[in-house]
């Protein structure tokens, strides 16, 4: 009988050694058939193999080349326990008390199967969106409070039906996929574990608004990604989900994968746009709105991966059904990449409202290092430090924003007592002075600026320009710039002192 | 000598394609390994631009170089999450090990050392890339072999 061995094929499981792993094992006999699926997202366990049992799949890991000789003398082909097994994968507590909606079939299927896809609740959403008017697939997604998960939140519905109620011969649906900020890696996971599901939400998206042509605006340090995506659009175009006259719709639409080219600041939607157009990616000042003019000058939809990602399972299940997680405003789940000095880090898929105590606590089970966590960065670079003293903070747009702190695309990094406070909030200034379009002045010259007052100690000018980069700035680059930086001398006051 | 019918060949493919001035200069650095200087002018008439504006897009930026790479191109990740885990640390001590600093080539072209500003595997920091192959977890124990060695 042959024996079925899952092993992943992301980037995080690769730089363990994914591939020597999977290959190794496929010589371990002749009766194995390895699989190379996604990841689940325990990024900790990586490589995490699975053998198919009668029972289910059973888990292993992180696997190396070299435990493959104790792991065949404890059977492990036939799910035999060894000190490296997990027992059966479903039942991991890090994945078993997550909330898995967008990621529901990340690790589970093979990437590129589109019958695992379909077998596992894929395209119901697009059959149900081709059979339903322009409005009532926005009314759903309107319904489902979804808001934009790129870090802006803006609600998806809204947009929509802007691009929508626009006329126009040409609308666009882009996909940001410029996921730039460190401590992120969630729309990575979603592209290379589950590519249909990004593929069916803009063609839904294309259905809702009028568009026949998306792209996909995809940053280059993620080269798996690419081949992930272009083989899965020529897949689904083999099989009428993609191309001319969709599934028999009468329905157009297709996609491509343009590749950024290391510009943290093209994940800002109208840089992203200019870059897409093959210039700089300078920022452009809004109004007029991508959603009236976006791409070569025609209405756009810019989403998020995420939130594209999302909406097969609202079509499929309804907004009623998604808008029942979350709390407040925050309807649905959100994606949390617990990262840095982490002792089990990876992705956890949550209903909004989990404290963030809980999630670095509970699931990331303390700093990698042993030693006592000092401050986390949520929402990226230009996101808050947030000291443990304020664990209690529930994870919630608007709990965050009361607190002057951003929840960003979900990335978390931890750090423990050896951090020097200074030195990150003087890293923020110069990550921007680095990445700033030039456009507008506060960003270009006060990034440079800010980095040199923190050298010269001069804190109270640098709190007036930071005030300044808040208020002036074109957009979040140099706007938000001051957060991280604020927020580290507020809490953290004695590393500012010589 | 740069073969400029290359070029040529890379240009034609995307001078149609909407908005493909990066995909182009992609195409080129795959081919040339930098965007050379000598292919301006062509790539400037076969996307109806002034050369001002392929020189900005270049400048503008970081994948796009102008000059060839080492032989060996090391980038370490420097944002963040690498942070949290010592990649200021790591980043001196590879700096000492190839005798040049972030953002140099050494003189003899055997390395590259490139800032990164995000791998994407923040949860296995620090991370390293070597000629395009990712390493997880890189620490001061296994660096020297990752970045002098053949691969591992």
């Amino acid at each position: 009988m042959t024996i079925t061995v899952y092993v992943p094929r992301d980037t995080a499981s690769i730089s363990m050694g994914a591939n020597e792993v999977a290959d190794a094992i496929t010589k371990l006999a002749d009766d194995i058939k390895v699989v190379r699926n996604g990841t689940w997202g325990m990024t900790y366990l990586e490589p995490l193999v699975e053998v198919e049992t009668g029972e289910g799949r059973v888990a292993y890991g992180p696997v190396t080349v070299e435990d493959l000789k104790s792991l065949l003398k404890a059977d492990f082909l036939n799910g035999g326990d060894h000190p490296l097994c997990h027992g059966l994968t479903q039942e991991i507590d890090y994945l078993k008390r997550q909330e898995r909606l967008t990621f529901e079939r990340c690790g589970l299927i093979d990437p590129l199967s589109i019958d695992d896809y379909e077998k596992n609740g894929g395209f119901i959403g697009l059959k149900r969106a081709i059979k339903l008017s322009e409005k009532e697939i926005i009314n759903d997604v309107t319904t489902s409070g979804l808001r934009g998960r790129g870090g802006a939140a803006f609600p998806t519905g809204i947009k929509w039906n802007t691009v929508f109620e626009a006329t126009a011969d040409q609308k666009y649906i882009c996909c940001n996929a410029d996921e730039g900020d460190s401590g992120t890696f969630s729309d990575r996971i979603l592209m290379e574990s589950d590519p249909f599901c990004l593929i069916e939400g803009m063609t839904i998206a294309g259905l809702a608004v009028g568009a026949t042509k998306g792209y996909i605006y995809l940053r280059s340090e993620y080269p798996l990604c690419k081949v992930v995506l272009n083989d899965a659009i020529k897949i689904a175009e083999a099989q009428n989900f993609l191309g001319n006259n969709i599934l028999e719709s009468g329905a157009n639409f297709s996609i491509e994968v343009r590749l950024g080219a290391g510009s943290y600041v093209c994940g800002e939607e109208t840089a992203m746009l200019e870059s897409l157009e093959g210039k700089r990616g300078m920022v452009r000042a809004k109004p007029p709105l991508p959603a009236h003019i976006g791409l070569f000058g025609k209405p756009t939809v810019i989403n998020n991966v995420l939130t594209l990602a999302s909406i097969p399972i609202i079509m499929a299940k309804g907004g009623d059904y998604y808008k029942d997680f979350g709390i407040g405003r925050s309807r649905g789940t959100i994606a949390f990449q617990l990262t840095g000095n982490i002792k089990c880090g990876g992705l956890v898929e949550k209903a909004f409202g989990i404290t963030l105590g809980d999630l670095i606590n509970e699931f990331g089970l303390g700093t990698y290092s042993g030693a006592d966590i000092k401050a986390v960065q949520v929402g990226g670079p230009l996101g808050a430090y947030i000291p443990p003293e304020e664990f209690n903070l529930p994870l919630d747009y608007e709990a965050f924003s009361e607190a002057g702190a951003v929840l960003g695309h979900g990335g978390i990094v931890v750090f423990d007592d050896t951090a020097d406070m200074k030195e990150q909030a003087k890293f923020a200034f110069d990550f921007c002075a680095i990445e700033s379009c030039g456009k507008c002045t506060p960003c270009r010259i006060g990034s440079t600026r800010g980095s040199e007052l923190i050298d010269k100690g001069d804190f109270e000018l640098m709190r007036e320009l930071c005030d300044l980069m808040d208020s002036s700035s074109l957009c979040a680059m140099g706007g938000m710039t001051p957060i991280p930086v604020k927020s580290a001398i507020k809490h953290w006051e004695d590393d500012f002192k010589d | 000598m740069v073969d400029i019918n290359k070029a040529v060949e890379v240009i034609n493919r995307y001078k149609n394609l909407p908005g493909g001035l990066l995909e182009c200069l992609h195409g080129l650095q795959a081919v040339f390994g930098f965007v050379p200087k000598e292919t301006i002018d062509d790539i400037a008439e076969g996307f109806n631009i002034s050369r001002a504006e392929v020189h900005g897009v270049i400048s503008y930026y970081h994948d796009f170089k102008t000059s060839p790479n080492g032989r060996k191109v090391v980038r370490i990740c420097q944002a963040e999450a690498c942070q949290a885990m010592g990649s200021r640390d790591l980043t001196k001590r590879i700096e000492e090990l190839l005798g040049i600093n972030v953002g140099e080539t050494s003189d003899d072209g055997s390395y590259s050392l490139e800032a990164v500003y995000c791998f994407g595997n923040c949860a296995l920091s620090p991370n390293i890339e070597i000629d395009g192959r990712l390493h997880a977890r890189a620490n001061s124990d296994n660096f020297e072999k990752l970045v002098k060695g053949d691969g591992v």
